[in-house]
């Protein structure tokens, strides 16, 4: 390894690079897009509640206004009153399809008069079927509540308490915070692996390795030159997509320096895949299939934009054999959960693969022909 | 003069099929060397074999003494090769691609020189896609000619140029020479290698089927020198009788082969006595064109004819 031949092949790259307004827009605007995009997008999940629509036909009584106000201060669900005066029990089922609300409940007449005399009574809850989550946020709450009450009535007390939950990690988490080391995973798959299988295939068509095997350039420093190339930009693109988490959505990610090693590794690991991928494949349209084939599963289901945990099982143990998994686990360990234990042994698989996977680049990739 | 390549027996086979099929020649050092082919002929395969870039199958080869193929790290530093359709780095300058080489190599050339030297200096600060293909062809060359080589591998770099394009590029390739350094150039223009090489060997089908100076090859393959005069059948005819050369007609034209220069005058004396009418005459040798035209298709026909029994 010629350090000079590193640089000045670091130089052509750069200069190549700079030089092209596309490659521009998709390293330093396309981050902030992305971030802006699924950050509007997935915002409302974890902090805004289900709006329940209400109709009440107790006319607005003390217990029942007192039931609906528990609900509210459950803070998962959002109780909005039904004004239209043609609204009744029985076409109200109608009416919460005709306005796109997932869900509804009837407070029945003589609501609180058999609440006050302890007859049972009913609270007829709507739900669809199409809007699970809603629904359910919906069931939990109003069952919640009314239990609350059933057991104020019958004069006991509640045995186990539950205080304000606690979010996991050391701070208060939202989705932007888990969104920002997913998509910075994103981005160090992406870039690298889409431009290594275009470059592998397509410098090998126009005889441009063809050019560099005529010159004292290795394969090996010609490989690391790109690699150094990706490590710079996704540091780039990194203090872009956290820069605007922070600032559009008051993103909360612990800066420290576990993260540098992640953003040095990663580019390592999908430059050499890439590599590997446009090196084993004949044809430039066989490179491209080979590589989408790698990077859209593992754009989705390495816990980029929804957390591994939240998948069924058998879809977990996938997830675990993707290495850009590894490199977003990591990240979350260093940025959200400051364990840095569980971060360096991510940290170790994906070198370790990431070397795997260099070599093995090499060994394919040949710039002449047997 | 020691040789600069020295070939022997080489053979390349993809599976049944032989591109290259036994050829012997040497390039003695500071000489041009010319080599012809038709298409798909073996010319760029064995370019290639001797720039190490491509695996022989069987035979001996040395460029500057070495293995292309196993040593091919030591002669990249010895040797300069321009391919057929260089593409390079779009948004490369060529003052930037000079110096991208003059790194790799570890030597210290001026762009600027390197530039003058091919006749591209105003286009310094151009960047490789704004060039045209001549230019192109141009940066290639200067490219080659970073590491200051002993031998030039040129593979067609004239091929798609206007004629003052070419022209310039006939000019480097003359320096070269007077340089004293060694130039391998595979060609399409005939004309180019008669103008050009010391030393011309004609490929086809894998084998050589004509080498030596482009003088010995017409002499030993061309038609002997002739003259043609626009005139009737009855001309043709007249001549016959009259000067004894072997006289045919086609086209309206009729042609004499001589044998030497005084029969030229000889056939206009008859041609005169005739009292046919005639006009426009002209006397005409082989090229090296005509003769590898004439190689090469009695190849193929000799093919032909051994593939279809009677």
């Amino acid at each position: 390894m010629n350090a000079r031949h590193i640089g000045a092949d670091l130089k052509v790259t750069a200069r190549t690079y700079l030089r092209n307004p596309v490659a521009l827009f998709f390293s330093l605007i396309f981050p902030i897009i992305l971030i802006s995009l699924f950050g509007l997008i997935f915002s409302s999940i974890g902090s805004s509640s289900v709006t329940l629509e209400v109709l009440n036909e107790d006319h607005n009584s003390a217990v029942s206004q007192q039931f609906l106000s528990a609900l509210n201060n459950t803070t998962v669900v959002k109780v909005s009153l039904v004004t239209d005066s043609s609204v009744t029990p029985s076409n109200f089922a109608a009416w919460l399809g005709q306005n796109d609300d997932p869900v509804g409940l009837v407070v029945p007449a003589g609501f609180e008069a058999n609440f006050t005399s302890r007859h049972p009574v009913n609270l007829t809850l709507f739900t669809n079927p199409t809007d699970a989550s809603s629904s359910g946020t919906a069931v939990g709450a109003v069952t919640g509540v009314a239990n609350g009450f059933n057991l104020e009535a019958a004069g006991g007390f509640p045995i186990i308490q539950i205080p304000p939950p606690r979010t996991v990690g050391s701070q208060v988490l939202t989705y932007i915070d888990f969104l920002i080391p997913g998509l910075i995973g994103f981005s160090i798959l992406t870039s690298p692996m889409f431009s290594m299988v275009d470059i592998s295939s397509s410098y090998r068509k126009d005889g441009i390795f063809r050019e560099l095997s005529l010159t004292p350039l290795t394969r090996a420093e010609w490989l690391t030159s790109r690699v150094l190339w990706y490590v710079g930009l996704t540091f780039v693109t990194a203090g872009i997509m956290i820069g605007a988490g922070v600032y559009l959505f008051n993103a909360h990610v612990g800066l420290t320096l576990g993260i540098i090693p992640f953003l040095i590794v990663g580019p390592f690991l999908f430059v050499s895949l890439g590599m590997l991928a446009g090196s084993v494949a004949k044809t430039p349209e066989s490179a491209a299939l080979i590589g989408n084939i790698i990077t859209f599963p593992m754009m989705f289901l390495s816990g980029t934009f929804f957390q591994v945990s939240a998948f069924p099982p058998g879809l977990q143990t996938f997830a675990h054999i993707l290495p850009l998994y590894y490199v977003i686990d990591g990240l979350n360990q260093v940025m959200l959960f400051s364990n840095s234990a569980r971060a360096l042994t991510d940290l170790v698989v994906v070198f370790v693969t990431a070397v795997v996977f260099f070599v093995l680049a090499i060994h394919f990739f040949k710039w002449r022909d047997e | 003069m020691a040789d600069a390549i020295e070939v022997q027996g080489l053979v390349k086979r993809y599976g049944p099929l032989a591109a290259v099929d036994g050829i012997d020649f040497t390039v003695p050092a500071g000489t041009v060397f010319s080599f012809l082919g038709p298409n798909g002929a073996g010319k760029t395969t064995t370019t290639e074999i001797l720039e190490g870039l491509r695996r022989r199958t069987a035979g001996s080869v040395r460029v500057l003494g070495l293995d292309p193929w196993t040593e091919g790290g030591a002669l990249h530093r010895r040797i300069g090769v321009i391919p057929q359709d260089f593409r390079f780095f779009e948004k490369i300058t060529a003052k930037e691609a000079i110096e991208y080489y003059r790194s790799l190599f570890h030597t210290r050339v001026d762009p600027g020189d390197l530039l003058a030297k091919v006749e591209l200096l105003d286009k310094i600060d151009a960047r490789y896609d704004s060039l045209s293909g001549g230019q192109k062809q141009k940066l290639g060359l200067a490219l080659a000619l970073t590491n200051d080589p002993e031998i030039c591998f040129l593979d067609e770099p004239t091929t798609g140029l206007d004629p003052h394009a070419r022209r310039a590029i006939w000019a480097v390739i003359r320096a070269l020479k007077r340089d004293g350094r060694t130039v391998f150039l595979t060609t399409h223009y005939l004309e180019e290698a008669e103008l050009l090489a010391d030393q011309v060997a004609i490929i086809h089908h894998g084998k050589i089927i004509a080498s030596g100076t482009p003088n010995e090859i017409i002499r030993a393959h061309g038609h002997p020198a002739r003259m043609s005069v626009e005139g009737p059948p009855e001309l043709a005819t007249f001549l016959r009788g009259h000067v004894e050369l072997p006289t045919a007609y086609s086209e309206g034209r009729v042609e004499v082969e001589l044998t030497d220069q005084r029969d030229a005058l000889r056939v206009l004396t008859a041609i005169d006595q005739s009292g046919l009418p005639w006009r426009s005459f002209m006397t005409r040798q082989d090229t090296l064109e005509d003769v590898f035209v004439r190689l090469v298709g009695q190849m193929d026909e000799g093919a032909l004819k051994a593939e279809t029994p009677a």
